[in-house]
Parts: C-alpha cells; structure tokens; sequence
C-alpha cells in the first residue's frame, strides 16, 4: 500500500463504508429502475433541479448535525441536544435580523458561538462532572428548546433579511447554497480532523480512554472540543433551517433531528461505542435516510409511514456491527462456517 | 444513626420537598389554586404520561432506556380507536389487543436488545420510529370514539371531597402506580431489575434470571405504554397517530426527578410518582398564571433535571468515599 | 494422612486449554471438611482457572472432580451452589445498591403467595450474619458499609445455601489488618464447624496465619501440596517462584535457571530455540558494582505514599541503571510506578527530577518530564485496540507534540517502519489493526510507543508478562541496551531471576512496603529472604 493510499483510507474510513454505500446504491438503482424520473434534471435560470437536487438540499440539516455526532460518537458519546440547539440558533438569528441592525456577517458568527457555547457546557459535564453522556446532553434538550421559545416569545419570527433566505434557498455554481455550507464544512472537519492530530486522538480516546490518558493525550480537552463542535454544527443546520421557511418557529424547529443525526452516524458506519470514525460514511447515511423519504413519497406512500423502513435500517445496521448476531448467524449456516 | 433515619432515601426526600414547595408557592400566589379539585384535575391531566413514567421506571432502574413510548401509545390510541369506530368492535376486545400488541412490541425490543447485546438507545430508537410509522399505517388521520362504553367509563368518578372526583383515568393511573409499587417491592421480578440495573454482573453471578429479566422490563414497558394508550383515548376521546411526540423525555424526566438514578438499579415507583405530580404542577400553575408561558415548563423541568442529576452525583460520589475509607 | 472420610473434594487430573495457552495441565487438588486450605501461585499459575472450573464458570477439558462422594461437573455458578461449592470474589460480586438483607437472600426471598415477606427475610439474613459473629442493620445499603464488612456478608450469602466447600478468591486485597484479623476469625470460627475452605491469597502472612494446608501452583501446573507448618516461608516463596529449595543458594543470576515455559505461550515452537541471551548478557552481579554516589540520581522520591497503595518510601532512580522493583503480587510494586508516573495522586512525600522538585500529578507533567511508563495491563491501559500499528506507536509522541503539530506521514511511517524492524515485531505492515497481534507483540509496540519519546527514565511494569520466551529475551536486552545509553529504568517483575538479571539495584517491597534495597553482590536468595522475613 502506497503513502497516499493509507492517507486515503485514513480520510474515508476503510472497510466500514462499503454497507452504507450498497444500501444507497441498492436504493438508487431502485429508483432507477422504477422512477426513473428520480434521475431527472432541469437547468432553470442556470440552477440545477431534479430530484437528486432535492436529496441533497433537504438532506444538508442532517448532514451538518451528522457532522458534529460522528466526531462526539467517536469519543464515546452522543449528544442529544443538537436539535434543541438548532431551535436556540434560528431563534437568535431571526431576533438579531429582526429586532437589530447587525450586518449577517456578525450575526451568523454570534449564532454559532452561542451554540459553540452550549455545546462547551455538555462537554463539560461529561468531563469535569462525569455524567453520562446521553443525560448530560438531555438537560440541554429539554432546556434549550425552552430557551429558543422564551428567546422568540413562542411567536414564529419571520424574516426578510436577503442574505439570512440566501443561506437556505439561494443558488452557487448552479447546486443550492446548502450543498456548499455542508461541502465546506464537511471538508473543513476532515481537514481539521486528519490534518491535525485532531481525529487520531478523538479515535484512541473513544477506543481506549485511559490508555490515551496514559499517553498524554488531552482527553477531556478533546471531548469538550467535539460537544462544542457539534453545537457549532447545530447552529448552522437551525440557521438553514430558518432561512428555508424564512422563519424561526423554536417548537419544530429540528425536531427529532438529534435522532436522524445518531441514525446517520450508526448507519454510515461509526459504532455507538466509539472510537474509529468516518465523517463520509456518515454523510452516506444521512443521504441514505434523506433518499430513503423521498423515495417513499415518489411512490406515492403518505409521508408519515417513512419512520417504519427507517426503523428497520437502523435495526439491521445495529445486527450488523453485533458480534452476537454474527455468532447467530453462523450457527444457523453450519456448513459454511465450517468449511 | 437510629433506624429511621437510615432507611430514608435523601433523593425522594429532596423530589418530595420540591413538590411541597411548588404547589406551596402556587398556592400562595394563585386564588384558588389550593383545592381538592386542582390535585384531581393533577392526577387526571397527567394519567398518560404517569402510567408511562411507571413503566419506563422499571426500564431506567434495569439500567436501559425506552425511547419508544410516545410512538406506542400513538399507535395503541388510532389502532383502538380504528378498531371501535372504523370496525365497529366492542372496546373491551379492541383494548386487549392493543395491550397484546404493545406487550409483543416491548417483548421484541427486549430480545433484540438481551439477544444480541444491542444498545438499547438505537433499539428502542428504531421502534420509535417503527410504531409512528405504523400508527399511520394503520390510520393516517386522527379517529374520534363514540361508544357507549366509553361515556359510561367516563361518568365514572370516584368523589374525594367537595366537589372534587377522581375521573375513571386518574383511577386507572392510581391503579397502574399501586400495583408498580407492590411489584418493585414484594416480587421477585421486582428486586431482580433492581439487582440488574445495581451490577449486572453480579446479578448473573448470583445466578439471578438476568435474561429474562431484562427482556420482561421491555414487554412490560410495552404493556404499560399501551395502557397509556388506552387511557389517552379516554382522555381525547379520540385516536391520533401524531399523538405523544417527545412525551419519552417527559417520562424520562419525570423519572430522574423522582430520584431514579438513570444508571439504574437505585430508585421508586413513589418516586416517579412525584416526579409526575411535580410536572403536573408547574404545568398546572403555569395555566394559573396566564402571563407565564408554556416555554417555562420546559426551561423549569431542564433545571430540575439538572439540579437532581447534580444531588445524584454528589450522593453517590459520597457513598463511595464512604464504602472505600 | 488422616481419615479418608475427610476429604470433601478430590479433583483428579484436570486440564484447561484456551486457544493457544495451556492455563492448566493435570492439576490435583485435595480439600478436607474442617480445613483452611492456601492455593498459592504468582499469575499465570492457573488459579483463578482452577476455582473457575470448580464453580461451574469453566467446563474442564479433562479430569475429575468427586465432592462429598459424587461426581459433579457444574455447568453453571448456580450449579456448583446447588451442590454446596460458594465462593466469595475478591471483587465483591454483589448488588451495593440493595439492602443488606436483600443481598443475603437475592433469588432465594422468603415467600408467601409470590409475595416477598420482607420482615422473615431481615430475620433469616440477620441470623445468617450471627452465624459470622457480625450484628449489623440488615436494612441499610450495602454501600455504605465498609469493604470488609461487604466481603463477610458475601460470605453469608455463600453460607445461606447449605454450602459444604467456601472458597474465598483473594479475599483480603483490599482489608486493612484488622479486617483481616476479623476475617479470619470468621474463618476459622466455620472451619471448626466442619466446613472446607479454600483460600486464594498473595499475602504470606495470611497464609501462615490462617491455614492449615497449602497447595502450589505454578504455570498452570500442580507444585504440590504442602502441611502450612512444615513447609518454611522461604521454601514456600520457593516453590511458588518455580526454584528447588536446593538450588537457592547457587542460583546467581538465574543461570542455569530454566526460563519458565509458558505463561501465555501463544507460539510453542519458540521456546525450544531459546536464543543464546542467558550467557550472553550481563548479569547483574558479575559486573562491577558502581556506588549510587558516582551516578547521577534522575529522579529521586521521598516518602511518597498512598493510602490502600503503598506505605511511604524513598527511592532513588539513576541515569544508566536498571533499578529492580521486586515483590510478591500486591505488594505494591505497581501502586508504585503509578504514583511516580502521576496517575494516582500521592498522599506524602516530593519527588524531585534532576534535581528539581516537581508535582508529578498527571501523566501529561509525568512524560514532559522525560517519564515514560509501560503499564502492565495491556488491555486496558496499553493498547488502543483498534488503531494501527503506527497510530499506537505514535501516539504518545504525537500527544507531547500537541494535536496542531501533525507528525507527517511519511514520517509517521519512517518511524513505525524503523521501530517494527528495531524491535523485530511481527506485523502484517504498519496499518494492521494491533489487537491482531500476539501479546508480545504488542508489548513491544508499546514499548516502541515509548522509546520513540526517547525518555530519560522508563517504568517498565511487567514488561514481560504473558508474552512468549523468545520475546521475552529480546526485552531483556533491550533493556541492557536502554541502559548503555545512558536511560534510567525501573524494572517491576514478579520473575526474580528477570529482575536479578537486568537489574543493578533492587527494591523489595512487601505488603505495600519497602523492606529493602540490595546492591551490588545480590541474588535471588537475598530477595526471597527479604520478602520472607517476618514482620517487625
């Protein structure tokens, strides 16, 4: 294996992604098959349209949140709050367009920092105060949601400001702008994790934390840095999501999100355990769920039952990564196993 | 330290205390708001989420979690209600397949969860989204019941008092909570999930069921989200696949308040009880209020979720100080 | 021996193997009703293998196993319970969470019509403790009573089912003396009722103190058995360290001294080669001593100490020697190192660097200081399971570059590459996963990780447990390497020829205490004297 092959490895996760890219293969070819309508494109006012389009604009939230999870479900957590989180940011940008002056170019960073902020918090409570993860970031969920409402006045705030309905409707290079938030910030978080030792001490602290310890790795220093990176991610997806309905509703604004962000994440190939971890495979994942909506709706299923072959995927990616079901399974194929 | 003292449990003290002061205060500052008719109206406007709190107690104190319940009692209200006005069955049948049914979907979670040692989180987060899925499945648009049966249940009311009465929903919440009760104390199914939730090792050493156990506290969960199921039909008089959206989180607060540790094995039914009568209140005051809005029950319960995580810590940081000197 | 009638449990011939590593090999083992019997062994001696199959944990591969005059093979823990074998874990294996009642009676609750009668059960479980001579509020919290106090109502639980045969695995590793005192009176109040105990210790006081027989293991293999009061302390350390009493005092240097043949022995073909490093290496005493005063302390320790660790003592390591560190299982050998490396935070004492003082209060300050330290658990504080070869490998030296200052890879490879070759391990290439390994493998990429920091002091703690004999050489003379070039090392090892071999200066501790230190003319008969000597 050549240096350059190892580094590509190291980027795109190895072996794990080849499940989560089947599925979505198998689920395009679906579509190909019998919509073919779903490959379709349209060039409008030099914007592309179609249906792959759609996937990729309406899947940018969950790609964003997926995001942050994988590098927080790397070091062994899980953050819940991010869709409470998204909430907080819509309804800080929609007051500061609204009821301030401030150029959006101050706006959009005030947003984030505040989430960045809120992120810090859970990490802090996992590190300093060792509670588990998923109750720590259980209060921000409960809270922050609240927080959005007190903050909005539980009215939904609308809004005009230009260049805030850019961020989630406007058109670059002919994709929808939401393609390249999520591209740039994707590629960032690789940079920052493969380029900087960043990701290798986030794996062999969710691997093995107290021989990370050991080593002298910064552990707690990096949990804290990837909660306070996945309220950062938080924030722009609640931002994306505002600008789409050019309004900050605080009571639906991402909901439910923080589980189809876990879902990408498992799905996409990073264990709920941690350590190892593939920000591309998760993107796949939340492509996969986002597809897997879309889908259903072309064929014309009521947009509700979605949840139930959702269900069923993150059931069979979780037996997938069992070593149990895998002892199950060969014991149910004798033979094989044996020869 | 006498006797008594020691056998106090400080975490349902302190949940007890908070409720004392909550409805204190709301009585004091609203006309009117200390009145038999304001705690029946407590019991009765929270029996869906208390009798899921109960379930869900058994759960967090075996150590696991159910993300699940919001969806199941969604789709036990449109399957019952799909069954007695769409099918024109008599409710009592209708209600026991729905108990059947949510028993069987808990019974599944727990397998998969015991079988192949799958977090529960992801499990029980895929049947979230399977029985929402399935509640549309089975009907996409909400169902109103109207069936004599279900007004006589209703004309049922227990008076307490002035003219105070416990409808036939708070009855069934208080029902639900007394046999919890008398389950996590005098049964052996009982103290073997706590032993499961205290160290499952250990559990398994002392060769306790840990198995069967552990998938019992699911299909029991299940029985219980679909009786609070039942019980929201009555409640709404109708059957709504939307229904109990988030309504887990409350459950799971309303648990941790009532000073259940969610790494399981310590914790009461009484305390889960509280929990759900301090939820009540705040919400209850808080529409007593009229200038307070419904944000400040969530931005009080994320405190007071808080505030007991705090207490929990520091009291379990405490007695293994203690146990190691 | 005595009346045949006695003997409750007559294990015949039994043999355990896992994949790979013989852990038991035709081991006999003989208790009798009314008596208190020691089963001793330094790891790796089958012990806990050996309980394990008695209590239905193991099913054995071959051998026999007749108790009060029925063949039994428990499937299960609750088996062997059934057929009155209980044991009490040196872990306390009960729920703290429940009362102390509940934890007496859990799945066995006094019951009438399915309902738990909570008054009869505090009753019976507060008669059970009487049996112990232990009065304690059956309704508190298990927590909050004191470690000692859990291990007696373990063995009330263990009692309350018409148990024949008590064993208690290590009972006594987390109890102060007095607890201990009280422990045994328990035990010897049970043996003159007529029940076999078997007691799996590391303590040898305890052992003199308390029983009545000794059986040894060693390397999976039946020493022998043994009447406590015929068999002299020092002979017992003998026997448990694998030497003929006979041999002791010749045994300079472990020359001579076959190396042990398995431990963990993954490749068995490797033992046979023994590569020529006995003759060859130096040996500690036969080079000429140099006196502490012409060395240059790197670091020196004054009374540092930890409670339930170690009592204080003083230490002082060199630049260019191998300070031995040589002791008995729990006697506080890694308590130790985990205190100078910042792990555990000390109670007493200053530690010094170079003549500095310095707080050492993490493992961060420890390695910026120039300590490295290679942890005897490789599992749980080695490896990261995994990541590769090379991101172990690095991973230290990328954590005191900092994360913004990425080793590149082609270095990262250069270094890995350099090191796979150096320390001859055995690897696919340097991006295998290193939980596909063999331990000793492992272990020398993780003594890889820390020699690529090139440290100033390296705190090896048994550098060479469970890994293969060829391996093992090779670390030996790493070591002697390590030294030439002027790095100061401390050696931990429960192998004494190993210690006496590498090292120029030896610290013996027992029973969390310092007892001595030998330099210069020292062999392992001077070592084994020091740990048998009695208390003061």
């Amino acid at each position: 294996m050549s240096d350059s092959e190892k580094k590509i490895r190291g980027w795109f996760g190895g072996g794990r992604l080849l499940w989560p890219v089947l599925s979505l293969a198998a689920l395009l070819l679906f579509n190909l098959i019998f919509a073919p309508s779903f490959f379709h494109f349209e060039i409008k006012d030099g914007h592309l349209y179609g249906t792959l389009v759609d996937i990729l604009n309406q899947g940018s939230k969950v790609m964003l949140l997926s995001l942050g999870m994988t590098l927080v479900i790397a070091s062994g957590g899980v953050d819940l709050s991010v869709g409470s989180l998204m909430a907080v940011a819509a309804a800080t940008g929609a007051l500061l367009v609204t009821k301030t002056s401030l150029p959006f170019g101050i706006v959009v960073p005030a947003c984030l920092a505040l989430c960045g902020l809120f992120g810090a918090f859970n990490g802090l409570m996992v590190t300093a105060l060792r509670i588990q993860p998923i109750i720590a970031t259980l209060i921000l969920m409960v809270t922050g949601r609240g927080i959005a409402m007190l903050l909005t006045g539980g009215q939904v705030i609308t809004f005009e400001r230009a260049s805030y309905v850019y961020v989630g409707n406007g058109h670059l290079f002919g994709l929808p702008f939401t393609t390249t938030i999520v591209l740039v910030t994707l590629v960032a978080t690789l940079w920052i994790t493969r380029r900087t030792a960043v990701g290798l001490f986030l794996e062999a602290t969710g691997d093995n934390e107290t021989a990370s310890r050991f080593c002298g790795v910064p552990t707690a220093r990096i949990k804290v840095l990837v909660y306070a990176f996945s309220g950062v991610c938080a924030g722009i997806a609640g931002l994306i999501a505002s600008s789409n309905i050019k309004a900050a509703d605080a009571n639906r604004v991402g909901e439910m999100m923080e589980l189809d962000a876990i879902f990408a994440v498992v799905v996409g190939g990073t264990a709920l355990t941690g350590g190892r971890f593939t920000l591309v495979g998760s993107m796949i994942g939340a492509l996969l769920i986002q597809t897997l909506t879309t889908t259903m709706y072309n064929l014309g299923m009521p947009p509700a039952i979605a949840p139930v072959p959702k269900a069923i995927v993150i059931v069979a990616a979780c037996l997938l990564q069992s070593a149990k079901f895998r002892d199950a399974l060969r014991g149910l194929l004798p033979r094989r196993a044996t020869t | 330290m006498n006797r008594f003292a020691r056998r106090i449990n400080i975490p349902l003290l302190a949940t007890a205390v908070v409720l004392v002061v909550l409805f204190g205060t709301a009585s004091v500052l609203y006309d009117g708001f200390f009145s038999l008719r304001v705690i029946a109206n407590l019991f009765a406007d929270n029996a869906v989420l208390g009798i899921a709190s109960v379930g869900m107690t058994f759960v967090i104190l075996s150590g696991g979690i159910d993300l699940s319940i919001g969806s199941a009692i969604a789709f036990t209200t449109v399957l019952v209600a799909t069954l007695i006005t769409g099918h024109h069955w008599h409710p009592v049948p209708a209600m026991l397949v729905a108990l059947a049914a949510g028993t069987l979907f808990g019974l599944g979670q727990g397998f998969l969860i015991q079988r192949f040692e799958l977090p529960a989180f992801l499990v029980t987060l895929g049947g979230m989204f399977f029985a929402r899925g399935m509640a549309f499945v089975v009907n996409a648009e909400s169902v109103g019941i109207n069936n004599p049966f279900y007004d006589a249940v209703l004309n049922v009311r227990l008076p307490i008092g002035g003219r105070a009465a416990l409808p036939a929903t708070a009855l069934i919440f208080l029902a639900a909570f007394v046999v919890a009760v008398f389950v996590a104390h005098f049964t052996t199914y009982g103290r073997n999930t706590f032993a499961l939730g205290g160290n499952p090792d250990s559990a398994r050493l002392m060769g306790l069921p840990v198995g069967r156990t552990q998938i019992a506290v699911y299909a029991v969960n299940g029985f219980c989200s679909a009786l609070a199921g039942i019980v929201a039909t009555f409640y709404t008089g109708s059957g709504n696949p939307a229904m109990g959206s988030g309504l887990e989180l409350d459950a799971i607060a309303a648990v941790v308040i009532g000073g259940t540790l969610l790494t399981g094995g310590v914790g009461s039914v009484e305390g889960t009880l509280l929990g759900v009568l301090i939820f009540g209140t705040i919400q209850s005051a808080l529409v007593f209020d009229g200038r307070l809005n419904s944000w400040w029950l969530r931005i009080a319960i994320g405190l007071l979720l808080l505030l007991f995580i705090l207490l929990q810590k520091a009291i379990t940081s405490r007695a293994t100080a203690r146990s190691t000197t | 021996m005595s009346d045949r009638t006695d003997e409750l449990l007559l294990a015949r011939g039994i043999g355990k193997t896992f994949p790979g590593v013989k852990a038991l090999d035709k081991v006999d083992l003989t208790l009798r009703a009314g008596e208190i019997h020691a089963l001793m062994g330094e790891n790796g001696a089958g012990k806990s293998t050996l309980i394990k199959i008695l209590t239905g944990v193991y099913a054995r591969d071959v051998g026999t196993i007749e108790f009060d005059g029925r063949q039994i093979s428990p499937n299960s823990p609750s088996e062997a319970e059934a057929a009155g074998i209980s044991t009490v874990y040196q872990e306390v294996n009960l729920i703290p969470t429940l009362s102390v009642a509940e934890n007496i009676l859990l799945g066995r609750q006094p019951k009438k019509f399915g309902i738990i009668q909570w008054r009869a059960m505090r009753r019976h479980a507060a008669r059970a403790l009487e049996r112990l001579g232990l009065e304690l509020e059956v309704s508190r919290e298990l927590r909050s009573c004191s470690i000692a106090i859990q291990q007696m109502i373990a063995i009330a639980r263990a009692l309350d089912v018409q148990a024949k045969l008590l064993i208690l695995d290590e009972p006594t590793s987390s109890l102060d003396e007095q607890e201990c005192e009280a422990l045994f009176a328990v035990m010897r109040r049970l043996r003159d009722d007529g029940l076999a105990i078997a007691f799996v210790t590391h303590f040898l006081d305890q052992v003199y103190a308390v029983t009545d027989r000794i059986t040894v293991l060693r390397n999976g293999g039946l020493v022998g058995e043994f009447e406590t009061a015929k068999l002299p302390k020092l002979e017992l350390i003998a026997k448990m360290l694998g030497k003929e009493s006979g041999e002791l005092p010749s045994s300079v240097g472990g020359a001579g001294t076959p190396l042990p043949a398995s431990e963990g022995h993954p490749k068995g073909g490797l033992g046979e080669t023994r590569p020529t490093f006995e003759s060859a290496s130096a040996i500690g005493d036969s080079e000429a001593p140099t006196t502490i005063s012409k060395k240059t302390p790197f670091l020196s320790a004054k009374s540092i100490g930890r409670k339930m660790g170690v009592e204080p003592l003083d230490l002082q390591i060199n630049a260019g020697e191998v300070l031995g560190l040589a002791g008995l299982l729990g006697s506080g050998r890694t308590e130790t190192a985990r205190l100078l490396f910042g792990i555990d935070s000390r109670d007493s004492g200053h530690v010094s660097v170079e003549g500095k003082p310095v707080p050492l209060r993490s493992p961060r300050e420890a390695i910026s200081r120039g300590l490295a330290f290679c942890s005897e658990d490789r599992k749980t504080e080695g490896i990261a399971p995994n990541l590769s070869v090379r991101e172990n490998l690095i991973l230290a030296m990328q954590a005191s570059r900092g994360a913004l200052r990425q080793l590149p890879l082609p270095e990262q490879l250069r270094i890995a590459d350099h090191y796979i070759r150096a320390l001859n391990i055995k690897t696919a290439d340097t991006e295998t996963p290193i939980r596909n390994l063999s331990g000793g493998n492992q272990q020398k990429v993780l003594l890889a990780r820390w020699l690529a920091m090139q440290p100033k002091l390296i705190i090896l703690d048994e550098p060479t447990r469970g890994i293969d004999v060829g391996a093992k050489a090779e670390i030996e003379k790493l070591v002697e390497s390590l030294r030439e070039r002027g790095m100061a090392v401390l050696f931990i090892s429960s192998e004494l020829d190993e210690v006496v071999r590498v090292s120029q200066r030896v610290v013996v501790l027992r029973d969390r205490r310092k007892v001595g230190e030998l330099e210069g003319d020292f062999d392992e008969h001077r070592i084994m004297n020091l740990i048998a000597q009695p208390h003061e």
